[in-house]
């Protein structure tokens, strides 16, 4: 499976996976994960690059029972859309949790954490999830 | 700018193929639609080929080329063309231009996917390929939990209840049953989709489409070539739309709406100088029976939140007002991926000859069929017409 | 010996799970197996050393309120690291925005390693080769199942944001001193998953030896006693070792009130004396002086001599507290702590 195994690849993504590097569009006021440099809104190239916040809601959530091979042993596992504190909406998994204990609504803050790893000896690739947050 | 015909179908079943490779399954079915249209193997002049996933569950790239000298015309155009489960209706409206623009008088449309050769965890990596792999398939997400953000979306928004979105198995079921090519071709209940596992909540497993193997093909001719033929029924091509919509769903304004099926709806009725109300035979795209409902509301047959009232109100009967998935649906004649947006036209055009067997809608002119790439990230939308 | 620097932001980091020692007990003996600690922390199934590094260090910076991009040393101490070679200083300097002019690097010695990356980072900023530096110690500690050490093998993280010392930070770092000797009380060869131990020769000659030797060279040389610190932390590897540790120095249980924690959590490893500092600081008030002792085997010990500062009633709520980490936990039983474990093969 080299399109999952690939080094360069997460090299290269790892400053946006590592801390949630969104764009903001400068024409239409869109902001948007992950970063790149086309509003996928308008169109516009006036993109800025912006350190989107660590804190959100979550939106929408699903529990993963039927997981892609990477994932195999982490299932049941909890996805969600996270609506971030300045409205940006971003997928991530939210961790430290049961399946039964998430709900709409529940505060959630960014950790980096493991995502999956690139087999026995490859390397582990680190990403940032979602946890209930601690008060 | 001529005119574009449907010569002739074919298909294989949808099934578990073990004993049938990618290749024989796209010459099964390729062989069939040459022979039903009347014409040659030698006629041909270009073919394509719609399939989603043969370099990552086969190992197989090229099937065009592969194709051609599979059903012996090696030296005829001939490429892939993916656009996730919307390959199969990308890959016809490809072929459509083909004859539209006079460049060829001939072309054989094929769409495939051998899906059982793999384990089922390979399975579920390359249906979420049709997502961003590098910032949304790399949190795990499914291609099935994606969709099921959509269904609580719209659940959430509209306030349906989910066993009213749910029956949309019960009606594709139903159908297959008289669908001698259909996957599964048995009755289930209401009760028993609500029961079966969850795949990712809320999503039913009986609510998912399956995973199968199949292929479809379609002969697409000018009119010039049609004449040829003297048959005296002709089935036209009237309308072809590709649309797209913002990739990720997580971008999107509004993620109860695909805009890709609103688009490419609208240009494609446009093209056919019909409204929905001419509709007499539809296929959506229900990988998910949230979707079909969805499907209903964005091509313009219900109101937004209403779509479950045409199952409900039997509408979507075959003699309803709107007959909908009459050979079974994605959930139930089976939804081979690649494969399903020729599925889809090949059932319409049993309906438009008459040859639909019980599930025979009474006498219908216009049929629809829509056909989704991800979670709407590409739509096509075709309108065959009857014409005398 | 002049202040060397002072800490401008602390973090700690516990994991959310925890495993009773009678559960563990339950399968390994039956029940009955006396426990040095009542329960232990457990990393969930995504998590490792680098991660829970990460958590604290984003709450010291969080405390400490400055820009990312002003810290130019990241020393993280940790005897658990998710690679044998790859250091975690770089991962996480790139996930909180550390400057790329950066002195980064993975440490290890045992549980030692934490308190030697504040002494190293200190002695940076005290230099003057950098304004700001980070020092993380931090571990998923693994105990062969049954050996006794599976009883507290915990895991934590706790991070301090070093910078020039003023008595406005949260805390000055004003003497260190450091005793080593060849000890092998506790060691883990190469490829080998899980550490080896010597039992009651990790006591006497090793753990109390050790933190007895460098907690009076420091009094001696700094010329203070044990009356003269409000609070004093020990290395924590069970709830035994460290009370027995004070007594013999002669300081008074309530001085170790905020300091002691293995109960509840476990052995923390090199997380657990920094651990014990970040609940003090949690706790106490400008002014008081605080004593911390760390023990690695091998072994050696660093003992450093802290003043709190003004500061520190301004950052705390800006973070968790330990007290608040320490009570959000969940308990598993033994199977699901194989499993976050990883120790289920599939």
């Amino acid at each position: 499976m080299a399109y999952l195994r690939s080094v360069p690849r997460v090299w290269r993504e790892r400053e946006i996976k590592y801390r949630l590097i969104g764009g903001a569009c400068r024409s239409c006021g869109r902001r948007f994960y992950p970063y790149r440099q086309t509003c996928p809104a308008c169109g516009s190239e006036e993109v800025e690059r912006v350190k989107l916040p660590e804190t959100g809601t979550v939106e929408v959530f699903t529990v993963v029972r039927s997981p892609p091979s990477e994932f195999a042993e982490q299932a049941p596992y909890v996805v969600a859309l996270v609506r971030l504190d300045d409205g940006t909406l971003v997928p991530a998994q939210i961790t430290d949790v049961d399946p039964g204990e998430v709900y709409e609504g529940m505060r959630v803050e960014a950790a980096l954490r493991r995502y999956r790893t690139q087999g026995e000896r490859g390397i582990i690739e680190y990403g940032i999830k979602f946890r209930p947050l601690i008060q | 700018m001529r005119r574009v015909f449907i010569a002739g179908v074919g298909a294989t079943r949808v099934d578990e193929h073990w004993d049938k490779s990618l290749r024989d399954l796209m010459r099964e079915s390729s062989l069939k639609a040459i022979q039903d249209s009347g014409l040659s193997k030698k006629d041909i002049e270009a073919i394509y080929v719609g399939n989603m996933s043969s370099g990552f569950l086969q190992g197989q790239e090229h099937l065009g080329s592969l194709l051609a000298t599979w059903i012996g015309v090696p030296g005829v155009a001939a490429a892939k063309v993916e656009a996730a489960c919307a390959s199969g209706g990308a890959a016809l409206h490809q072929a459509y231009l083909a004859v539209r623009s006079g460049v060829y008088d001939c072309v054989l449309v094929v769409g495939v996917e051998k899906m059982t050769d793999a384990y089922t965890g390979d399975v579920t990596d390359a249906l979420v390929m049709a997502e961003d792999q590098e910032y949304v398939a790399f949190t795990g997400l499914s291609f099935v939990a994606l969709n099921a953000f959509v269904y609580r979306y719209y659940m959430k928004k509209y306030g349906v209840r989910q066993e009213d979105i749910a029956y949309f198995a019960v009606h594709d079921h139903k159908y297959a049953v008289n669908n001698p090519l259909a996957q599964y071709p048995r009755p289930i209940t209401l009760d028993e989709v609500m029961k079966s596992p969850l795949v990712a909540d809320p999503i039913h497993l009986l609510e998912s489409a399956p995973i199968g193997d199949g292929s479809a093909a379609l002969v697409l001719c000018s009119e010039e070539k049609l004449k040829a033929l003297g048959k005296d029924v002709h089935l036209e091509i009237a309308g072809s739309a590709v649309a797209t919509d913002v990739f990720s769903l997580h971008e999107r304004a509004d993620p109860t709406t695909l805009l890709a099926t609103v688009k490419a709806a609208r240009k494609a009725f446009s093209m056919a100088s019909i409204e929905p109300k001419d509709v007499d035979v539809l296929e959506v795209h229900d990988a998910f029976t949230v979707l079909g409902v969805i499907h209903l509301e964005d091509m313009g047959f219900a109101k937004k939140g209403e779509g479950w009232r045409l199952l409900k109100e039997g509408q979507l009967e075959k003699d309803g007002d709107l007959p909908t998935n009459t050979m079974g649906g994605l959930k139930a004649r089976g939804h081979p991926v690649g494969a399903t947006g020729i599925y889809q036209v090949y059932e319409i055009t049993l309906q438009l000859r008459g040859e639909a067997g019980k599930n025979q809608v009474p006498d219908p002119e216009v049929g629809v069929a829509q056909n989704v790439g991800g979670v709407g990230g590409t739509v096509a939308v075709h309108v065959v017409r009857r014409v005398r | 010996m002049k202040p060397l620097a002072s800490i401008i932001g602390y973090g700690a980091y516990i994991p959310r799970y925890r495993i009773e020692a009678k559960e563990i007990s339950r399968v390994h003996t039956g029940g009955a197996e006396r426990a040095p600690v009542r329960q232990k922390s457990v990393p969930g199934p995504d998590e490792d050393s680098l991660t829970i590094a990460y958590e604290a260090a984003r709450y010291a910076l969080r405390r400490a309120g400055i820009d990312p991009s002003l810290v130019e040393a990241l020393y993280i101490g940790s005897e658990s690291p998710p690679y044998a070679v790859k250091p975690s200083a770089t991962v996480i300097a790139e996930a909180l925005g550390f400057s790329r002019k950066l002195y980064g690097i993975d440490m290890e010695f045992a549980c030692k390693a934490g308190t030697t990356a504040i002494i190293s980072v200190a002695a940076l900023v005290s230099s003057g080769v950098i304004r700001y530096g980070m020092a993380i110690g931090t571990d998923t500690a693994q105990g062969r199942p049954g050996d006794e050490l599976e009883y507290t093998a915990a895991a934590g993280a706790a991070a301090f944001l070093i910078g020039p010392s003023s008595p406005e930070a949260v805390a000055t770092i004003d003497h260190v001193y450091s005793y080593v000797t060849d000890t092998p009380d506790f060691w883990r060869r190469e490829g080998e998953k899980y550490p080896m131990h010597t039992f009651r020769f990790t006591g006497e000659p090793a753990y109390f030896h050790h933190i007895i030797s460098a907690a009076r060279g420091l009094m001696e040389e700094a010329g203070l006693k044990p009356e003269d610190f409000d609070h004093v932390v020990f290395h924590q590897p069970n709830v035994k070792f460290p009370q027995r540790a004070g007594e013999l120095l002669g300081f008074k249980p309530e001085q170790m009130k905020y300091g002691l924690l293995s109960g509840e959590i476990g052995n923390t490893y090199a997380a657990a004396s920094l651990i014990g500092l970040a609940n003090v600081l949690d706790n106490a008030k400008p002014g008081e002086r605080v004593l911390v002792v760390s023990f690695g085997s091998g072994a050696g010990s660093d003992a450093i001599s802290l003043t709190v500062g003004e500061g520190v009633e301004k950052v705390r709520d800006k973070a968790p507290t330990v007290a608040k980490l320490v009570a959000r936990s969940k308990l598993v039983d033994y199977a699901l702590y194989l499993r976050y474990r990883g120790m289920i093969l599939r």
